[in-house]
């Protein structure tokens, strides 16, 4: 799977959210987004999604524009991971992890989708809550089966919206931990919006640094979290030590004046 | 990763899993089973005094002749009287418990029912003109029920057709819903302001929900709305499954989720319109069946859809019985019986839930 974004803008009523963004995803890549609030990193997964219409700008994948595939060909690739469940009539997990079946058709599922979605659960070890209401487990669980549901889509790749923000320092290294592995042996992408910049450091191989709605640095994490791009960008001083490959930041305050 | 007693295996998970479907369709026999048996009550009580056995052999001789000797009196009692009035609730309760489960599915609200996007108060003004003023599209007989269907039709198209404009969520719907009814119930209450006394009175009677006005053409009709409708319904319930956990899970799971909840609420729309036209407002019904079966097999549209129907139609059937029994020889109107008897059931239910939802 090879992503290509070519000058994405979006609007939300003529307020532009999103300007100029081009960016390329590799196969078996991490990309992390960082970027204060409201900067436009959820719109721009969301673009990459086709969930919303970027304004102008193309989006391709392995070299076909998704503003022409249908809705059921673009499932069928890329998964996307919500920041948390919403709804106001809970599923049980099993049902929630077979929605994801749903771009292969089928209205009943077959034995082969459960089969397939009994494996996920297995990888994600969420075996023991199959049965339970999806409102009954804990918020790291939720992301768990939100990130199973996505890999019963079979999608190549993945986009993620903040996908530890709700969650426990254990459960943020599990997931982050679990998409890891699930990129390296299944050979798929992923994207992921992160706040939290020492996760993006560890986890991600490229990180795009985003600042009102345009790209405002990106690469390699040591080359995008600097102590001067952090101040640029987040209004904040800070520390940036480096122990080995990936850089490790400590805040210190904001800057004043 | 947790480690901590790992118990399940797939294949045990796979066995519970197909449990709680088998679950499932036995509840819809059982219920299917207690509308018969409530039907069968129903139809051997009233005030012409039959007994159990010419009722069931009245019922029975039409559909194996010569087996059976029922009286005539019987007969037309059965026939003419109670079995319309029987099948159109159940025909009318599976419709309302039908269109209340989607319409909170789709507005994902608790406190939807069918009559959230104004219908019923368009059914009460067009009704109210017809009977007022005389004014309508279809003469004759079916003067205030053309107008009432109408009526509640282009209600409900004016908000799908605002909310349309605004991209079609769930609040817009909700909202316009809202200011449409005050709407035509201000209408409606300033045409009986200027109205005689005596169609005030009967466009106030006619606006009560009741199955008094039951008769085979009218069960006819309200059958094969159904029977476009519901299947139409089914086809969409997984998407509907898709569309509560979120528009945005589903549209990235491939469901045109703007479209889908036109169409949906379009269809149900018709329905509901179609009931509400014969039978008057029937609350309670739409809002607490969908509630009802959630509790019993659990959130999964493909099964709460018709077990929705099924609870409605056996909710329906059971309220009209006392309502016809209650006060004999006085009948009264099912719609406020409906409610009367729904409301301590579901507030009973509501107080003794275990979980967060159902």
């Amino acid at each position: 799977m090879k992503l290509k974004v070519n000058n994405i803008e979006f609007a939300y009523n003529s307020i532009p959210v999103l300007e100029n963004i081009s960016m390329e995803l590799n196969c078996s890549e991490v990309l992390g987004i960082v970027g204060p609030n409201g900067t436009g990193k959820s719109t721009l997964i969301r673009c990459i999604d086709h969930i919303l219409n970027p304004k102008r700008g193309s989006i391709f994948l392995d070299e076909q524009d998704i503003s022409k595939m249908t809705r059921m060909e673009i499932a069928r690739k890329i998964g996307y991971v919500p920041q948390s469940i919403e709804g106001v009539f809970p599923a049980s997990v099993i049902d929630t992890v077979l929605m994801g079946r749903r771009p292969y058709l089928g209205w009943k599922s077959s034995k082969e989708d459960l089969d397939y979605v009994l494996e996920v659960l297995e990888l994600l070890g969420l075996m023991e809550f199959s049965m339970r209401d999806i409102n009954e487990i804990s918020g790291g669980q939720q992301q768990k089966v939100l990130i199973a549901r996505a890999l019963a889509q079979k999608a190549d790749l993945l986009l993620l919206d903040e996908p530890t923000s709700n969650l426990d320092i254990r459960h943020q290294l599990e997931v982050m931990e679990i998409m890891k592995n699930i990129v390296k042996n299944k050979e798929i992408s992923a994207i992921m919006a992160l706040h939290d910049l020492n996760l993006a450091s560890r986890y991600a191989d490229r990180i795009i640094m985003m600042k009102g709605g345009k790209i405002f640095a990106a690469g390699n994490p040591a080359s995008v979290l600097t102590v001067e791009n952090i101040k640029q960008v987040y209004g904040v001083r800070a520390l940036v030590t480096d122990n080995g490959e990936r850089p490790y930041i400590i805040p210190i305050g904001p800057v004043t004046g | 990763m947790e480690t901590k007693q790992h118990t399940l295996t797939k294949e045990e998970v796979k066995i519970q899993y197909n449990k709680f479907i088998g679950r499932k369709i036995l509840f819809i026999f059982f219920l299917l089973a207690s509308i018969i048996l409530v039907s069968g009550i129903s139809a051997s009580m009233g005030s012409a005094n039959l007994s159990i056995w010419e009722t069931y052999s009245s019922i029975l001789n039409r559909l194996f002749p010569a087996y059976f000797e029922p009286g005539w009196i019987a007969d037309v009692c059965i026939w003419n009287l109670r079995l319309p009035r029987i099948f159109m609730g159940i025909v009318a309760g599976f419709g309302l418990g039908v269109a209340g489960c989607v319409m909170q599915a789709l507005l994902k609200n608790p406190l939807a029912s069918p009559y959230t996007l104004g219908i019923s108060s368009g059914a009460g003004f067009g009704a109210s003109l017809a009977i007022l003023t005389g004014a309508g599209i279809i003469q004759g007989d079916y003067l205030v029920i053309g107008n009432a269907f109408l009526f509640a039709l282009l209600c409900s198209f004016i908000i799908l057709g605002l909310s349309n404009q605004k991209g079609a969520t769930p609040e817009t719907m909700i909202l316009a819903g809202i200011a449409l009814m005050y709407l035509f119930s201000a209408m409606t209450t300033i045409l009986q302001y200027f109205g005689e006394a005596e169609a005030v009175k009967e466009a106030i009677f006619w606006a009560i929900g009741d199955l008094g006005r039951s008769s085979w053409p009218k069960v006819a009709i309200i059958t094969c709305t159904l029977a476009g409708c519901f299947p139409l319904l089914m086809i969409k319930s997984l998407d509907l499954n898709l569309m509560v956990a979120g528009d945005e899970i589903a549209t990235s799971l491939g469901v045109n989720v703007k479209r889908t909840r036109i169409i949906l609420m379009a269809v149900t729309t018709l329905l509901v319109a179609c009931i509400v036209c014969f039978t008057g407002t029937i609350g309670f019904i739409g809002l607490v069946a969908p509630h009802l079966t959630r509790i019993a097999i659990g959130g999964d549209n493909r099964f709460v859809l018709p077990v929705s129907g099924l609870f409605g139609a056996l909710l329906l059937i059971s309220a009209d019985l006392v309502a016809r029994r209650v006060l004999a020889p006085i009948i009264l109107p099912v719609g406020a019986i409906t409610a009367f008897m729904g409301a301590p059931i579901f507030l009973y239910m509501i107080m003794k839930r275990k979980r967060e939802y159902w």
